[in-house]
């Protein structure tokens, strides 16, 4: 797994850890059940703070994304397809409003905002 | 990480024209805290006090969750020191340590102790008048991470020093700081490269506490950014925190969440913050 912490990002730095391992775990390259690395080896290698990657690793297992087990480490969760779905739709979700608010400053209506998504839908091809 | 390595309570030293406290802090255990302060802020008489060095006016220390008044002695075996001066006769050479530690030391270990010897290419036959400054700190260092310290104190120990010398020390740290037990309390008026890795930053002005907080909570709170004075004018007053006018305009820290999203703003450094907020302070007084 990679994950790169950029400074001139204006993102926090224990969210540029969640969402690369988020990306890992939905893109498949963190499959279910595989260790995640330990908290203070992951602060160490990115000379970054402990409490800071801690509160990546808590905040990615109220998510449901990971699991920790006491004494032994954070594993990637199981149960976590119908999770990935939801993200994805959230995502969906918030481009599709940011088109809505675009589409008001351009006055144009709903229908024809429908209009518009059906050509690029026929256009990009729905794979 | 629910343990504190070091309680201060209510301390408080005085000398002539010069007053500490009363300071509060707590250091937690298994993290990496920066004490800075700009000199004479009295970081150094805090340390000494935590050591036993001094006799504060008033207060408690706890280190380990034992007095340091009843239990200096043994305390003294579980602590790591490195100050920016080496206690150790100038004529004595570097494998001739060893066996002075072992005097001093009951937890001693001579195995460590060569091993980062070794890793720092120490020369056994140098004498120590002999050593440069980087050299000198490496030893030190390695004394203190060779009797099975769990809480290493360095005072102003990186300060001067180059930045591979100082690279080099900040990997030594991380690698004491991966078994949880162990804590790290670095002095400083400048931290450079180390606060990269801080967990907390404790913030020491004119012998008072300013704050003590997690550094990334720190570094996402502030921000910098210049601006025309104008502009100025309509901003949030509360917003800002510090700023220094120049002919073409201002540079401002400033609290980020008051601040409107259109304004381009930049990451802080701690030592950014340090210098806004204290010229803020003498601004506020003029």
């Amino acid at each position: 797994m990679n994950i790169q912490i950029s400074n001139a990002s204006n993102d926090p730095i224990y969210l540029q850890i969640k969402n690369q391992i988020k990306s890992a775990i939905i893109s498949g390259k963190l499959k279910p059940e595989e260790q995640l690395p330990s908290i203070r080896y992951l602060a160490k290698e990115l000379r970054i703070s402990v409490i800071t990657t801690k509160r990546a690793y808590d905040e990615l297992e109220i998510e449901g994304f990971v699991n920790s087990v006491q004494g032994k480490g954070s594993f990637v969760s199981m149960q976590n397809k119908e999770l990935i779905r939801e993200e994805q739709l959230r995502k969906v979700e918030a481009s599709l409003l940011d088109a809505i608010k675009q589409a008001e400053l351009a006055g144009l209506s709903i229908d024809d905002l429908k209009e518009l998504l059906e050509t690029l839908g026929g256009f990009e091809g729905v794979e | 990480m629910l343990n504190n390595a070091i309680e201060i309570n209510n301390l408080t030293k005085s000398y002539a024209g010069f007053s500490l406290g009363p300071l509060n802090i707590n250091v937690p255990m298994g993290c990496l805290v920066g004490y800075i302060g700009e000199n004479g802020a009295g970081k150094s008489t805090t340390l000494k006090a935590i050591l036993g060095l001094i006799h504060p006016d008033s207060g408690e220390i706890k280190i380990f969750g034992k007095n340091i008044k009843e239990h200096a002695p043994t305390l003294m075996n579980r602590i790591g020191v490195v100050f920016d001066t080496l206690n150790i006769p100038d004529e004595m050479k570097i494998k001739e340590v060893d066996k002075f530690c072992k005097l001093t030391f009951d937890t001693w270990e001579e195995v460590t102790f060569h091993h980062y010897v070794t890793r720092f290419n120490l020369q056994g036959e140098q004498k120590i008048k002999a050593l440069s400054r980087g050299m000198k700190m490496k030893l030190s260092l390695s004394i203190a991470l060779s009797h099975q310290a769990e809480l290493l104190i360095l005072d102003e120990a990186t300060s001067g020093l180059d930045p591979v010398v100082r690279d080099e020390i900040l990997d030594i740290l991380l690698d004491f700081l991966q078994d949880e037990t162990h804590t790290v309390l670095i002095s400083s008026h400048i931290l450079s490269d180390l606060e990269k890795a801080a967990d907390y930053i404790a913030f020491l002005h004119n012998g008072k506490i300013l704050f003590m907080e997690e550094k990334d909570m720190l570094v996402e709170r502030y921000a910098l950014c210049s601006l025309d004075h104008e502009l100025i004018q309509n901003l949030n007053p509360d917003a800002i925190v510090g700023k220094r006018k120049h002919a073409f305009g201002q540079d401002l820290l400033v609290i980020r969440d008051l601040m409107p999203t259109c304004i381009e703003m930049s990451k802080p450094s701690i030592e950014d913050i340090m210098v806004y907020i204290i010229k803020g302070e003498e601004n506020a007084e003029e």
